[in-house]
């Protein structure tokens, strides 16, 4: 028994090391026409790729401190191993009596505090990088709703559509099941976009874990929450805060697109509006979808089992 | 009052035998009502556990049609984690241990309020009643243990389960209240001649500072579940945008309330894992005095840390800078209970009966939940933790392998006292391994989904979060089948026909409890003790 203790306490710490070892190294994940997705991986143990700076900041702060808590539990498990080991009663049959040790208790509460004080200072710039929106190119209005999203484009007259997901029956290759939506949020790559957030019901949250941005979409209140999207590719994220029955059933679809083609799908987009009509779904995702029914249809799959595995292929 | 003077009361009726009615329903023992206590919470977490099984059976694979409607989902969630936190944890904790042994270690004959204290518990039992019809009836209350307006609001819950889930929390709150009383009273007024407060065990010391922090929680709670049901039936807006009202102030509001609440699940742990350590190590508490002014200073702070349940919410930037600052700090206290429990060890003859390995259990996996803590304290990387489940994967490792091991440890630790029998030790050790290796399944790949970005609340996933979950839900069975060798355990205990000695653990437990025979008789002490 006495020894099982050991190993089996050994293992966990190997394993507390071991996430925090873990490095984003997967290659990034590419659709169909070689247009990047980043939505999560099967067996992912790490975070989705990063896909904007903040997310990059986060990804580092989150290893810098991950590193420093594995010191923490490994030496923790190290000594609670070798009390076991070494005060174990067969071997030491007499316990000492000793309660007090003024240095040591000193040590063991300053230290931990200057640790903290390691981890706070480097944190407080991912803190206020979050929380700078200057110099914004665009804004684009956020809303929840029991159960899509709503997305309007204040800049663009019109432009306000709601993005409801692909029912599981209906998705088609080049889609995931749970994640993709009949009309995703379109923004320019590499430009700073302010998200202004908010609900029309009850909470929700706008999360997208590769872009590093979450925010809750409140009833009444405005929130704000900014990214800059680092290259032109499709990310997925889904709401984040209990909203109902279909809480589950609310993901969030953005295509990033190189600045020209975004002006075009805009210029489009406004035209469609002024028709009354649904802004276009790009020709990004058209691609794609073709492209993997091709592939599908060569492979002999079906369709909706290519789709559901197409970024699990792709992610290794 | 003279403690000899209640001592003497309670001797007339030494050889009293009351029928099954008056000692159990109209109970002012604390020893019985303690053991009420306990019996419930183990219902409760049956339930509870019964619950999490239903959920980890439907996780288990991507479109599952164990749950398939989104409402029963998450009133399977609301209920599970009300359960767990109302009715398990804390009777457990609190009623449970606090009521057999705070009186005991403290000398006294009884709580100071025995009457309060049966009221306080049957409060309790009427909020169970009223959790489970919050479950049942209609649609349930699909709200979350949080209870955030406007989803609890009468729009969205329309229904009149979610008025039961929250008079059920009015009455587990006034009966919090009052248990809260009666230690506060009992603990500065009874303690026998000698036990000055720097002489206490730090179990009692644990109940002092948890009662002071229920003391001064749950009126929070119970002005903002007030409001909230004046919103839902009386057409108040406190919480209502359409009205000039707001939910984060539900969200202050509840947080207020809800971390100390953490504290108050934590807290008594620390005093039972204390206890256990010192006694098979066979030596007093490293640092006594350092323990307690932690355990003071964990109090203290757990009130000004809340809104970091809030940093995606309606917060701004300052404040996410001060309450993360505030939150950091906490680490530090916390450490030295860690480092002060090693310290004991170190240097003792220890030996690994059951209660001392749920304790070094206990040590190891809530230092894991208190790492993951310090990262979900930074405001920056919450943006991305924030309600997926890294979050469920921290909060299970300080409470299901937390509070939950320091019950275990401390119901193996004090059956006997409380019983009479021992309990079978190898069982016991297989119950360890097996709920051990259980829970460390089911929710150490939590981390990884909740770094991968999967948000909680969810009965069903995107296909590739499919394989961690399908290892956490066969851990969950594990840990859902060890519960079969404890209820062998029980039975084993319940049927046993052997004496136990006084201190049946011998030289290292201290306390006054161990001076009384197995089972404490219901008149504790002939003489009051006199401590030096």
């Amino acid at each position: 028994m006495k020894r099982s203790n050991q190993y089996l306490f050994m293992g966990l710490i190997g394993l507390a090391v071991a996430i925090a070892a873990t490095q984003p190294a997967l290659a990034d994940a590419k659709n169909a026409v070689g247009f990047p997705v980043h939505a999560p991986r099967p067996w992912e143990w790490w975070f989705q790729p990063a896909g904007s700076p903040i997310q990059k900041s986060i990804d580092w702060l989150m290893q810098f401190v991950l590193w420093i808590m594995a010191g923490v539990v490994g030496l923790v498990g190290v000594l609670l191993v070798t009390v076991m080991v070494r005060f174990r009663a067969s071997k030491n049959p007499v316990a000492s009596t000793t309660t007090h040790n003024t240095l040591i208790e000193v040590i063991w509460t300053v230290v931990p505090a200057l640790l903290l004080i390691v981890i706070f200072v480097p944190s407080l710039n991912l803190i206020y990088e979050q929380s700078n929106y200057k110099h914004a190119y665009m804004t684009v209005k956020v809303t929840g709703h029991q159960w899509y999203w709503e997305y309007d484009y204040p800049t663009a007259k019109g432009v306000d559509f709601t993005s409801y997901p692909v029912p599981d029956n209906q998705i088609k290759p080049g889609q995931i099941a749970r994640l993709s939506v009949d009309h995703p949020l379109v923004v320019p790559a590499n430009e700073k976009i302010v998200f202004k957030i908010t609900s029309a019901d009850v909470l929700h949250s706008f999360f997208i874990p590769s872009l590093g941005v979450q925010r809750y979409a409140i009833p009444g209140q405005y929130w704000r929450q900014w990214t800059q999207i680092d290259a032109p590719g499709v990310y997925y994220g889904e709401c984040n805060q209990i909203c109902g029955m279909n809480h589950d059933n609310m993901p969030i679809e953005i295509v990033a697109l190189p600045m020209k083609e975004f002006q075009a799908w805009l210029a489009e987009a406004k035209a469609d509006a002024a028709q009354g009509n649904v802004p276009p779904v790009h020709k990004y995702e058209v691609l794609a979808m073709k492209a993997a029914a091709q592939k599908a249809a060569s492979a002999g799959n079906t369709g909706i089992a290519l789709a559901s595995a197409a970024p699990a292929e792709t992610a290794r | 009052m003279s403690a000899t003077a209640l001592h003497d009361a309670h001797g007339e009726h030494a050889h009293h035998q009351p029928g099954f009615f008056r000692r159990w329903v109209m109970s002012t023992n604390h020893k019985d009502i303690g053991t009420l206590y306990i019996t419930w919470a183990v219902i409760a977490a049956i339930e509870g556990g019964v619950l999490s099984m239903i959920m980890r059976a439907q996780l288990a694979h991507p479109n599952n049609t164990l749950v398939t409607s989104g409402q029963a989902w998450n009133a399977i969630v609301t209920a599970h984690g009300l359960l767990m936190i109302f009715f398990f944890v804390m009777p457990a904790l609190i009623g449970g241990f606090g009521n057999w042994m705070v009186p005991m270690m403290i000398g006294a004959p009884d709580m100071a309020f025995p009457r309060l204290n049966n009221m306080s518990f049957w409060f309790l039992f009427m909020a169970f009643i009223f959790v489970n019809l919050g479950l049942l009836v209609g649609a349930g209350s699909g709200v979350g243990w949080t209870l955030y307006p406007p989803l609890s609001d009468i729009t969205y819950q329309p229904g009149v389960a979610t008025d039961f889930t929250l008079f059920s929390l009015h009455l587990a709150g006034i009966s919090s209240l009052l248990g809260a009383i009666n230690f506060i009273a009992t603990i500065l007024n009874m303690r026998a001649p000698g036990m000055t407060m720097h002489k206490m065990p730090l179990f009692v010391w644990s109940m002092l500072v948890t009662a002071f922090l229920l003391l001064l929680a749950i009126p929070v709670l119970a002005g903002a579940i007030t409001m909230l049901i004046m919103d839902r039936n009386f057409g108040t807006s406190f919480f209502e945008p359409a009205g000039g009202g707001d939910p984060v102030l539900f969200q202050h509001l509840f947080w207020f309330f809800g971390h100390p609440e953490v504290y108050i699940m934590i807290l008594p742990a620390f005093g039972v894992i204390s206890h256990v350590v010192s006694t098979f190590s066979k030596k007093p508490i490293f640092g006594y005095l350092g323990m307690v002014y932690a355990m003071v200073a964990i109090g203290f702070v757990g009130f000004v840390v809340w809104a970091h349940h809030m940093f995606v919410s309606g917060i701004s930037v300052d404040s996410k800078v001060y309450f993360e600052a505030a939150t950091l700090v906490i680490a530090v206290p916390t450490g030295v209970k860690v480092f002060s429990w090693i310290a004991t060890m170190w240097g003792g003859s220890i030996e690994l009966k059951t209660p001392m390995i749920w304790a070094i259990g206990f040590i190891f996996m809530f230092v894991m939940g208190g790492a993951t803590g310090v990262v979900l304290a930074n405001a920056g990387l919450d943006t991305e933790l924030h309600n997926t489940y890294f979050v469920i994967a921290h909060f299970h490792y300080v409470l299901s392998m937390g509070s939950v091991f320091a019950i275990f440890a401390g119901f193996y630790y004090w059956i006997g006292k409380m019983y009479g029998q021992p309990y079978p030790e190898a069982a016991a050790k297989l119950h360890f391994w097996m709920f051990f290796i259980g829970v460390n399944l089911t929710f150490f790949p939590q981390h990884f989904l909740g770094l991968a970005g999967m948000p909680r609340r969810y009965p069903d996933y995107p296909v590739a979060f499919a394989g961690w979950n399908y290892v956490s839900s066969v851990g969950a069975m594990i840990s859902g089948l060890s519960t079969l060798v404890f209820f062998y355990i029980l039975f084993k205990i319940f049927t046993g026909r052997q004496t136990l000695a006084a201190n049946y653990w011998g030289e290292g437990a201290t306390t006054l409890e161990w001076t009384v025979p197995s089972p404490a008789p219901h008149h504790t002490f002939e003489d009051v003790p006199v401590i030096r």
